[in-house]
């Protein structure tokens, strides 16, 4: 092949430059981020149809439109009212094209504000379940204001005196997953990735050839294990053996231990106990180095998650 | 001297080596200059002087971060903060180029230590604290140094009281950080709210181009929101976009003068006029004391300091090298680390 950025041509830049060879793709790794965007894996209504005893979907932004991408609305989570709101992928082609891949406009965003303003109000837990590609990348969606609808979920999410928790079901890339991601404590499925972007997105920014999509998630190694120890998941929430997919019913059961469990925790504290620790929690991630303190600053945790 | 710790990777040790550069010679691309839009040709000290805004045409050309300091500070300059952060490599990250050469890259090539200054200064005699970004720096991409320095900077205008001024030009987050560069978008939505708390006003400043995770987080959070002329200012980028949806877009998509018809920033303004405006704005939301009491005082005072642009300009940049001479480490200093 002729063009220049070609691995060929990765593999003959890198050899000249002494530098190790090009890393050896790990196919676990591989195997577990194609599980997170499995065809057949659980989505967001799933896990809530089977988490919820009653639940009560909301629709619409009251500005400007409904976005199916984002689903959200009250219902009872063992015996007590939670919001939950996640971004909701579609499994055949209509539904797919309905749903947007998953991909959230402003709308879906400030529904999703909407109902955990009102949920705020009235005192009942947050939940969210974070499934997406990224948000919608659209002009529509730029002229209707998509960094601040993001922005503004951060924010409110970050100011909410109720116990909040996230949960990355499946595919959780850029700030499209973020948008959804300020909780007191980010739950991951064992086989949901969390990344910056998306490994196609990543090839064919860095490595200027949509087709490197391995080698980049090789390199952001965005798995459930790996965010665990850098701190940004708090627990990874096992699956069904061969994935989620293999077992709806069972895969909601062990989630929704998990979110009691979380939920106890959570509701033992003051909301400002809450906020606090949910401030400081965002406020350590990211290594760095500081001379003035003497020492490289590291977030993140040496040991893999338990169980 | 080895402050910097022995239990630190090859990564870090690499990049210890390197300590600061601002005080060897440094080029950029736009220190000369011809205008992509109208072809005039421009010497460097034209450049600076017209605050690198093309006199014909009225293009922007990028300016680095420690020149807006000096174009938007009062003459006697300004005290960068927390000038040594430096980026660590957590995930050993190597795309085409490891990203440890990355950042020795544009450390040597910009001067800078990473892609954000902040610092604290005085605009048209309002006290602030500014967090400015440098595109030449990796696209002033947001990786843990930057949101770290920006979470700092909320936190210190917080504690002093005094307004916060973000100037943002940045293509997002930090692709060789991975899920911690995304990570640093909470860290900067959360620490804006120090200000809230203090109830001191945030002033951000779109610059070309402020796009992906920069806008969807603290960029599109001020409380009053300007752009620069012809400033793309977008979550997904006009190429992004194309592709994943098939539209065609219109040449000016995302543009300043847009987005300002579409609701998303308060006002285009021009780069010679910024400080005036921001100095207006602040003495209006945030008078210095003494100035707040006397009714009508703070709009004389506004007049005055707009007044004032034409005479700074005309001075700063003799009065500005003084005060960069003033805060930039002697050569030889032994922050190199010693070697
Ligand atoms: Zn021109």
């Amino acid at each position: 092949m002729s063009k220049p950025d070609g691995p060929g041509f990765v593999r003959r830049v890198t050899g000249k430059l002494g530098r190790a060879p090009e890393p050896q793709v790990d196919e676990d790794l591989w195997a577990s981020i194609q599980l997170a965007r499995h065809a057949e894996r659980p989505y967001t209504l799933d896990y809530i149809n089977r988490i919820c005893s009653d639940f009560e979907e909301m629709h619409g932004d009251r500005l400007f439109g409904d976005d199916p991408a984002m689903v959200a609305g009250f219902g009872r989570f063992n015996g007590r009212p939670v919001a939950i709101v996640g971004q909701q992928k579609g499994r055949d082609t209509n539904e797919r094209t309905y749903r947007n891949f998953g991909m959230a406009s402003p709308e879906g965003y400030r529904k999703s504000m909407r109902v955990m303003e009102i949920a705020n109000r009235l005192g009942i837990p947050v939940i969210t379940l974070i499934d997406t590609p990224g948000a919608f990348p659209g002009a529509s969606a730029e002229e209707r204001g998509q960094g601040g609808a993001i922005s503004r979920s951060m924010q409110l999410m970050w100011r909410l005196d109720v116990p909040v928790i996230a949960v990355v079901i499946g595919e959780g890339s850029s700030g499209g997953a973020l948008g959804l991601g300020i909780a007191d404590k980010v739950l991951m499925l064992e086989n949901s990735t969390y990344s910056v972007i998306s490994p196609e997105g990543a090839s064919a920014i860095l490595w200027r050839d949509a087709s490197q999509a391995k080698q980049a998630a090789q390199a952001f190694k965005p798995t459930a294990a790996n965010c665990y120890r850098w701190g940004v998941a708090d627990a990874v929430v096992p699956e069904p053996a061969g994935g989620a997919h293999t077992d709806y019913d069972q895969a909601a059961a062990i989630l929704g231990q998990y979110l009691e469990r979380t939920l106890v925790e959570l509701e033992a504290l003051t909301p400002a106990e809450r906020r606090t620790a949910r401030r400081d929690r965002f406020r350590r991630l990211g290594p760095l180095r500081d001379p003035e303190n003497g020492m490289a600053m590291v977030s993140g945790r040496d040991t893999p998650p338990p169980g | 001297m080895s402050r910097v710790g022995r239990n630190i990777n090859v990564s870090f040790e690499r990049l210890r080596h390197l300590g600061h550069r601002q005080d060897r010679p440094r080029r950029i691309a736009s220190d000369a200059g011809t205008c992509p839009k109208c072809d005039s040709h421009y010497s460097a000290d034209e450049m600076r002087r017209n605050m690198r805004v093309c006199p014909a045409c009225g293009h922007h050309f990028a300016v680095t971060a420690r020149e807006r300091l000096e174009q938007l500070g009062e003459p006697g300059g300004y005290t960068e903060l927390w000038p040594d952060l430096r980026a660590a490599d957590p995930l050993q990250f190597t795309d085409l180029k490891p990203y440890v050469e990355r950042i020795r890259d544009a450390e040597s090539s910009t001067g800078m230590g990473e892609a954000i200054v902040c610092a604290e200064l005085e605009i048209r005699h309002v006290p602030c604290v500014a967090a400015i970004m440098d595109f030449s720096f990796m696209g002033g991409s947001m990786g843990a140094v930057v949101g770290e320095k920006f979470a700092r900077a909320c936190e210190y205008a917080a504690q002093k009281g005094v307004p916060f001024v973000v100037l943002s030009s940045s293509g997002g987050a930090r692709m060789q950080e991975g899920t911690l560069a995304l990570m640093q978008m909470a860290k900067t939505v959360i620490a804006l709210d120090a200000l809230a708390d203090a109830r001191v006003p945030v002033i951000v400043i779109l610059a070309h181009p402020t796009t992906g995770g920069v806008w969807a987080s603290f960029a599109s959070l001020g409380d009053v929101t300007y752009a620069e002329p012809g400033a793309l200012i977008a979550f997904s980028g006009p190429r992004v976009i194309e592709e994943t949806t098939r539209e065609v877009l219109p040449s000016d998509f995302g543009r300043a003068e847009r987005q300002l018809a579409n609701g998303q920033v308060d006002a285009v303004v021009d780069r010679r006029e910024l400080a005036a405006r921001i100095g207006r704005v602040l003495a209006i939301l945030a008078p210095p004391p003494g100035q707040a009491a006397q009714g009508g005082g703070s709009l004389q005072w506004a007049q005055d300091a707009a007044g004032g642009v034409g005479r700074a300009a005309q001075s700063f940049p003799e009065a500005a090298r003084k005060a960069i001479n003033k805060i930039l480490p002697s050569s030889g200093d032994d922050t190199e680390g010693g070697k």
